[in-house]
């Protein structure tokens, strides 16, 4: 991983311990007074202090309805708001007009579907005939796409009666980036992916995805909703067109997220929720809308948790992500180690190199959710199921993995708890 | 190994999830009246499928005379579609349903279990009682329960004498999966 001149990147003991001291709920106990172990945070992430209090203060000193009113509240309020997005968009390598706020990556998902589907129909004039898409167009994914960056994409598809391709994964895990010149055709309008499975945890190779893409004149989109919270990500050096990430999953709120786009794409694109906020000259019959990201913006947002995000976007920064993917790395050497533990196979890729900390993995003759039950019962948080990704798990030929995915505040010993813990498993059902 | 991780992975849900009983469909016999029924739990995948046969000689009390079925999830889930089949194999349907409604009350008992004569009447699914402790969990029990319960809605078992007045089968008009007592007025 990365290095410096002097010091290897990462967290200093020290460091880890006042990252961890930063997280009160990291400080509680579970299951009859157990110390809690949280391996979860590939689902949602704890949420330091320095976030909760802002949410607080914000309703405390600052509530007011942001870009409108003319009295000091309502510009303390906005500036919040605004600093908010300047931050994040620092975060992730983007300008702040580029960064649109939505309810999570869900919704950035398919708020991109969406305005497509507007544009196939004529929405948005002359400017977002480039998004149309005809019976016929392609948009192609990757078999390990979550939920969110598939279906949306079908119903697209539905819509307009563009065809799925897709790309295949490996038996690592590891999306067939080799296939990129036969998956990606001239018929190809759209290419979504994901930067980082949230199951196998193999990171995506942008680079060759984005040029053959741009090639065919395909439009890219980035799922960097795992690789955000953990990975230094630069969308500007990536250059996709459109990436959406969560909030929750990166030390923010829940209930907020961010969809990326490029300027000249979102200024073309057409809204999608109609409203309030978002308009510039409305009358009986019609309406002007202003520009992005406004324009993507009706109706009032969810301040409280913006500003809360983008303190979250600092405070990851003041760790910076170069260290905090040196620490996430070492963890993810050690939670590899459980492949040793007789009956336990990992799903994705055994090596810790271009992958996160996040392990999937089976328990040969036990089942995933009695997996988690026994390592509920020691305290330990990990997820059980599909993780929303049914296509890959049918790829593997399995319905559920147990998974144990890592943050910042992840130590050593929760990792070493967690391999006890699940040493155990199969003596618990009698199985050898 | 804590005591609530034991109360609800009890030896009788172990042995019973390591080799269940019902599992592997059995051929229908020809002219009789049966059903099927696919469920899955969305959150973690797993499924069953479940087909049941019943006696219908008596018409006044129809009895299931077979239950089978194929499927994969948790040891919770296997276990409970073993035990009912145990359960309710040779019952009349009716009994079937009470024992699922009983079931039911159990899951939602939060670990604290049913008066003690109701219990006898459950016989091994008073097992379950330590799952009802994890919310989590309740639906991996319920699996087969639903597609028992499914079953009985779908295949027309329920339309019996005493609803002469419904002369189609209920293959041309399904209940909803989720009353399917309801055209039991007599009940």
């Amino acid at each position: 991983m990365t290095t410096t001149d002097t010091v290897r990147a990462g967290l200093s003991a020290t460091e880890l311990a006042a990252v961890r001291a930063d997280f009160p709920l990291l400080a509680r106990t579970v299951r009859g007074g157990r110390p809690l172990v949280y391996l979860d945070s590939g689902a949602t992430s704890q949420k330091p202090q320095v976030v909760l209090d802002t949410e607080v203060d914000f309703y405390e000193e600052r509530n007011a309805a942001v870009h409108r009113g003319a009295h000091q509240l309502a510009e303390e309020a906005t500036e919040a708001f605004e600093d908010a997005r300047s931050a994040v968009a620092r975060f992730v390598g983007a300008d702040a007009d580029e960064i649109v706020w939505t309810s999570g990556a869900t919704a950035a998902i398919n708020l991109v579907t969406y305005a497509l589907s507007n544009a196939t129909i004529g929405r948005g004039g002359e400017a977002a005939r480039r998004f149309a898409l005809a019976p016929g167009d392609e948009i192609v994914l990757t078999e390990a796409e979550h939920h969110a960056n598939l279906v949306p994409w079908q119903e697209l598809a539905a819509r307009t009666g563009a065809v799925l391709r897709w790309f295949g994964v490996d038996d690592d895990g590891r999306i067939r980036v080799d296939e990129a010149d036969s998956v990606i055709t001239e018929r190809t309008r759209v290419v979504a992916f994901t930067h980082a499975s949230n199951v196998t945890g193999a990171i995506t190779p942008v680079a060759p995805i984005v040029a053959r893409a741009k090639e065919v004149g395909a439009l890219t989109f980035l799922d960097a909703c795992q690789s955000v919270p953990h990975l230094p990500v630069d969308l500007h050096a990536l250059d996709v067109d459109f990436a959406a990430f969560s909030g929750h999953k990166m030390l923010g709120p829940t209930g907020i997220g961010a969809l990326y786009g490029r300027r000249e794409l979102l200024e073309a694109l057409p809204p999608v929720t109609t409203g309030g906020s978002m308009i510039e000259v409305v009358t009986m019959t019609e309406a002007t809308y202003m520009p992005p990201p406004q324009r993507f913006e009706a109706g009032t947002q969810a301040v409280a948790q913006i500003v809360g995000l983008g303190v979250a976007a600092q405070y990851l920064d003041e760790l910076g992500m170069e260290n905090v993917a040196a620490h996430e790395h070492d963890l993810a050497v050690e939670l590899l180690s459980i492949a040793d533990i007789p009956g336990v196979r990992i799903i994705g890729p055994a090596v810790p190199e271009d992958r996160l900390a996040v392990v999937s993995f089976v328990v040969e003759g036990v089942h995933a959710h009695d997996v988690g039950q026994v390592l509920d019962a020691a305290g330990i948080a990990v997820r059980v199921g599909h993780h929303c990704a049914q296509p890959l798990h049918r790829r593997f030929g399995i319905a559920a993995t147990a998974r144990a995915s890592a943050s910042v505040y992840t130590t050593s010993e929760d990792v070493t708890a967690f391999r006890e813990g699940l040493a155990g498993v199969r003596a618990f059902f009698s199985v050898d | 190994m804590s005591s609530s991780l034991e109360q609800m992975y009890q030896q009788v849900i172990l042995d019973h999830a390591k080799s269940p009983h019902g599992r592997g469909f059995v051929d229908l016999s020809e002219g009789h009246l049966h059903g099927e029924s696919h469920q899955i739990n969305p959150t973690c995948g797993d499924e069953v499928t479940m087909r049941v046969e019943f006696d219908t000689a008596d018409p006044k009390v129809p009895t299931i005379s077979s239950v089978s079925w194929e499927g994969q999830g948790c040891s919770i889930s296997q276990a409970s579609l073993s035990v009912l089949t145990d359960l309710v194999t040779g019952a009349p349907v009716a009994e079937s349903e009470h024992l699922g409604d009983l079931f039911r009350q159990l899951m939602q008992s939060r670990g604290k279990g049913l008066d003690e004569d109701l219990e006898d009447e459950l016989g091994d699914a008073t097992a379950f009682t330590g799952v009802a402790q994890f919310p989590a969990r309740i639906k991996c029990a319920l699996l087969g329960w639903a597609a028992l319960r499914d079953t009985l809605a779908t295949s027309g078992v329920l339309v019996g004498p005493s609803a002469t007045t419904a002369d189609q089968s209920s293959a041309d008009t399904p209940l909803p999966a989720q009353s399917p007592q309801a055209p039991q007025e007599n009940r």
